[in-house]
């Protein structure tokens, strides 16, 4: 059984070698038929950015991405300047460097990976999920009986923060920074999902599908691993269940299949303002234009905003969304889940968390308001502020590297809800409805607790449970996402999820059940 | 300002710390000489077992004593003079007290059994035996085999301890099942199961009769009593048990006896001297209690009471009904009143015993048999409602109640299969009634009355 897992853990880091190593793989060679068919695509109206690819690109073979995009972004940077200085605005190009580098690496890419995609997935995909899969499912009886499975966890260097961990943040981190800021270099990986891509949406697949696919691949296989540790809780095996589905269904198949339908793009279940640019101008006009479904999307992302999540969080907690059906969510509790201990428990963390996460709803809140007073008003500008420079430090801050570079790359350090905790704006604003007006509580078990400390540990989101517990106190947080590890990990039966009635939610405690002092005389006397 | 200094910083002595400081200003000092800070002792196992660092145990950030006026010393006390109240410390150092607690816990308990104190022997309680442990048995390469000797809750956690990393383990069990002293017969020997399905080598009614040294005053095996086989190990876990960890007042005037002997108000037999905890000891027994009940909420509960009686608002130690829980390996169990075992049970009491057909899921539910007036239950892969076990039994709810009402007792997790149904039937075809279990309601659970 060992030796199974080994080899799968050699298969999948060939696999995912063979990954990382593309981006700096391949040839491109640009003919002047493809740049024509870009110009015109694009509407490129600058003869400077035209000539001077003609002259130093076109017919030329490059070796990697790492040759095409310095090239194409000089020319695109010399031809802006000039367009700039003689004051030519209507040949200006606002395509980023970036962009025209991965359109037309997409388009002039020759050779092995471009023509070999089916082969070149199963090299980096195939072997990578064939790899993970033999490396997980031997846990099916290596693991032993069902129960709580966190021998070792601090033994481990990966778990414990040790140098592996380190590597995969590192990685992470890379990997992310390379998807948001530098995204010519996702050229390569995009071919190998072509053909899916064709098949859902009839487009090529851009870097945010290989994005797309490779986080339901992921969450996939680490659900598997979610499986086997928790076959015992059946609350575990429904949750995961749930935010697989989804993941893959309402994130990535159906925007996929609404674009072949000419549909907008749109996630059903991704609610402002974690979906932060719902209400941006060129998504409202972009669903306006969209005739019967635009404004259905319209009105449906209101209304999940405005109705349906609050009234949702009063019944379940926040939960129903933030670990049943969020996709940061989802892949924090099936890739994160490792790493889940890691969470800073410290009175301090907490107080930076409330700054923190509120500060980002408040932030996300002004802009729209912005947002919407220059859509409705056709004003660029509130109050002296450029509406777009605030939309584009967001996207940039908090869009980018807070919830994707930070939010995922941190889960080996920091543990794996670093954004879901500090950062995202909807889990500020579920939590204020959670704290203040919801049926859904933590119970604790009378005054059963032994302060072993098990759920505190286990917390992904923090909060020091054990403090409550010891004092026989319900569990009302308003960062708590309902994952249900707490409830697992007790050794004493202490801790339970429930929604129940308002009353008695809140229960601060003298004294713990069991001990039969006169309560009356007690509060009396105070 | 009254100076109260607490010897111990466990979960009783904490507790009465925390709680004469939100009742009062008075100076409080904690005393200990195993640690700077309060950690718990019921997860120590969890750090051996990777689950957890040490400083997961403890409950408090390290700010929050200073910040509550509460000051630690760590220090050894070797005598305490009641005459001048001075505590006089293993360095000669001294600290005069206006009231003091003791709350010195237990220590494991050893027989005299030859080879006791031997090299590589060792109990399972205070932080320095997990140091000890992580030395003799890192892996199982530097040893080969441990021998746990004495089967209660903390002997089957060194078990399942040593087991995480594949050390094979023996565990001498005197009684004839395990913990069968507690536990009635059916739970018992599904424990006995439960361990065997984990590769411990029970040994049921086997006494150790000796350990046996090595040339270098190492453990190199011991002899078992009734067979005299000699079993090769390199760590010997002693586990027969918990006593007073009250040596240390011998050369005091305080009453003692097995523990320091108490009243309901926790006062010793000195003025202004009081003992909580594992190291207490009632003069009479309060119900069906032990005079010395090393149990972690007890100690807790101690500590809330007698704080109140330092602040000025006398109080005795009222204990409500019992309740407990531990876990055996993978299984969770809770006891809610009282549920004897055959050697300790009366006539009158009648047991119903379920057991799940394939899952290690049961249990016991002890009732009268005449009036069939509900007196305990355990339950052993079933999470139970505290609240409500304690509300059936002050209201002295009898079996018809307990069995209809049953589901809203339960406290697993949501979506968890649920076994009332099975269960009432059970009951139904053994005693002839015909209960049908009612739903379970939030507002029979949140009722006061």
């Amino acid at each position: 059984m060992k030796a199974i897992k080994y080899i799968g853990l050699v298969i999948f880091l060939i696999g995912l070698s063979i990954f990382t190593a593309l981006p700096l793989l391949g040839t491109f060679k640009l003919e002047s038929d493809t740049l024509n068919t870009i110009v015109k695509e694009k509407k490129i109206k600058s003869e400077v950015f035209i000539e001077d690819l003609n002259s130093n690109l076109v017919g030329k073979t490059y070796n990697g991405m790492q040759e095409v995009s310095p090239a194409v972004t000089k020319a695109l940077n010399n031809a802006n300047a000039s367009h700039e200085k003689n004051k030519e605005w209507d040949k200006k190009i606002y395509t980023s460097p970036s962009d025209m580098a991965a359109l037309i690496g997409k388009k002039s890419a020759t050779g092995f990976i471009v023509n070999h995609k089916g082969l070149m997935w199963f090299l980096t995909f195939g072997l990578g999920i064939i790899g993970a899969l033999m490396f997980i499912l031997p846990n099916i009886i290596l693991l032993g009986q069902k129960g709580i499975k966190n021998d070792g966890i601090y033994h481990k260097s990966a778990t414990n923060r040790g140098w592996i961990a380190w590597i995969v943040f590192v990685y992470l981190i890379g990997f992310y920074l390379l998807l948001y800021f530098a995204s010519e270099y996702a050229t390569n990986w995009t071919f190998l999902l072509d053909p899916l891509s064709n098949a859902l949406s009839g487009n090529p697949a851009g870097h945010w599908f290989v994005y797309g696919f490779m986080y339901c691949t992921v969450m996939t296989v680490m659900a598997v691993r979610m499986y086997i540790k928790y076959r015992h809780n059946i609350y575990q095996m429904f949750r995961t269940t749930s935010v697989l589905f989804f993941q893959i269904v309402f994130a990535f198949l159906i925007p996929e299949i609404m674009v072949r339908l000419q549909m907008p793009y749109y996630d059903f279940k991704n609610a402002f303002p974690l979906d932060y640019d719902f209400f941006f101008q060129w998504n409202l006009k972009d669903l306006i234009n969209s005739g019967g479904i635009g404004l259905f999307i319209l009105f449906w992302g209101t209304m999940l905003t405005l109705i349906v999540v609050p009234v949702m969080v009063y019944f379940f907690g926040k939960r129903w969304y933030c670990s049943w059906v969020c996709g940061c969510g989802g892949l924090a509790e099936t890739l994160g889940d490792p790493y889940r201990q890691h969470s800073d428990k410290s009175l301090f963390a907490w107080r930076v968390e409330r700054y923190l996460v509120h500060g980002v709803l408040v932030f996300v809140l002004v802009m729209t308001g912005m947002t919407l007073y220059s859509f409705f008003t056709e004003s660029g500008t509130v109050l002296g502020l450029k509406v777009s420079t605030v939309q584009n430090i967001y996207s940039v801050i908090i869009g980018s590297i807070f919830a994707g570079v930070i939010g995922t790359g941190f889960y080996p350090i920091f543990g794996n809800r670093v954004w879901c905790r500090f950062g995202c704006p909807l889990a500020a604003y579920l939590g204020v409805v959670q704290r203040f007006k919801s049926r859904f509580r933590i119970t604790t078990n009378g005054g059963q607790c032994i302060s072993c400390g098990n759920c505190s540990t286990y917390c992904e989101q923090g909060i020091d449970v054990r403090a409550y517990a010891q004092k026989g106190e319900n569990i009302i947080r308003a960062s708590c996402v309902g994952c249900g590890v707490c409830s697992a990990v007790c050794p004493r039966g202490v801790l339970k999820l429930e929604n129940g009635p308002e009353d008695g939610r809140i229960n601060p405690t003298e004294i713990l059940l069991g001990n039969d002092v006169n309560l009356m005389d007690l509060l009396n006397k105070k | 300002m009254e100076r109260i200094v607490i010897i111990g910083n466990g979960i009783s002595g904490v507790t009465a710390a925390r709680h004469i400081r939100k009742n009062s200003d008075k100076k409080i000092t904690i005393i200990s000489a195993e640690t700077d800070y309060f950690f718990s002792r019921t997860a120590l196992m969890y750090v051996y077992m990777g689950h957890m660092k040490f400083e997961h145990t403890q409950p408090y950030e390290n700010w929050f004593w200073k910040k509550n006026r509460i000051e630690l010393k760590k220090a050894f006390v070797t005598h305490i003079d009641t005459e001048t109240k001075t505590l006089h410390f293993k360095t000669n150092e001294t600290l005069v007290y206006d009231k003091l607690v003791i709350a010195t816990g237990s220590k494991p308990n050893k027989f005299g059994w030859p080879g006791q104190d031997l090299d590589g022997v060792l109990g399972m309680y205070h932080k320095q035996d997990l140091e000890q442990l992580e030395i003799l048995a890192p892996n199982n390469k530097v040893c080969k085999r441990a021998v746990i000797v004495g089967g209660g809750l903390i002997g089957i956690e060194l078990a399942e301890m040593l087991r995480t990393r594949d050390i094979p383990v023996t565990f001498l069990v005197r009684e004839t099942s395990f913990w069968n002293g507690v536990l009635p017969k059916g739970e018992s020997s599904m424990i006995n199961e439960h361990i065997l399905s984990h590769h411990i080598d029970l040994r049921l009614n086997t006494n150790l009769k000796e350990i046996i040294s090595d040339e270098n005053g190492r453990v190199k095996s011991i002899i078992i009593e009734e067979t005299g086989e000699e079993i090769p190990c390199d760590v010997v876990g002693l586990t027969a048990g918990v006593t007073p960890n009250i040596d240390f007042l011998k050369s005091s005037s305080i009453e003692t006896d097995k523990g320091v002997l108490v009243n309901r108000f926790l006062e010793t037999n000195i003025k202004d001297v009081y003992a909580i905890g594992d190291c207490a000891q009632q003069h009479e027994a309060i119900g069906n209690r032990r005079p010395v009940e090393a149990v972690w909420y007890t100690g807790r509960m101690m500590g809330e009471v007698l704080a109140q009686t330092i602040c000025g608002n006398k109080m005795p130690y009222n204990p409500g009904h019992w309740f407990n829980s531990a876990k055996f390996l993978d299984i969770e169990y809770q006891t809610y009143g009282w549920v004897f075992s055959e050697r300790d049970k009366s006539e009158n009491e009648q047991h119903f015993h379920w057991r799940h057909p394939s899952e290690n899921i049961c249990l016991t539910i002890a009732f009268q048999k005449d009036t069939k007036l509900f007196l305990g239950i355990n339950t052993f892969g079933i999470r139970l409602r505290h609240e409500i076990f304690d509300r059936w039994l002050t209201k002295k709810q009898d079996m018809t109640h307990v069995m209809t009402y049953l589901k809203d007792a339960n406290f697993d997790p949501e979506f968890y299969k649920t076994f009332e149904s099975d269960i009432v039937n059970a009951y139904n075809i053994e005693f002839g009634t015909q209960i049908h279990p009612k739903k379970k309601s939030w507002k029979r659970i949140f009722s006061k009355a």
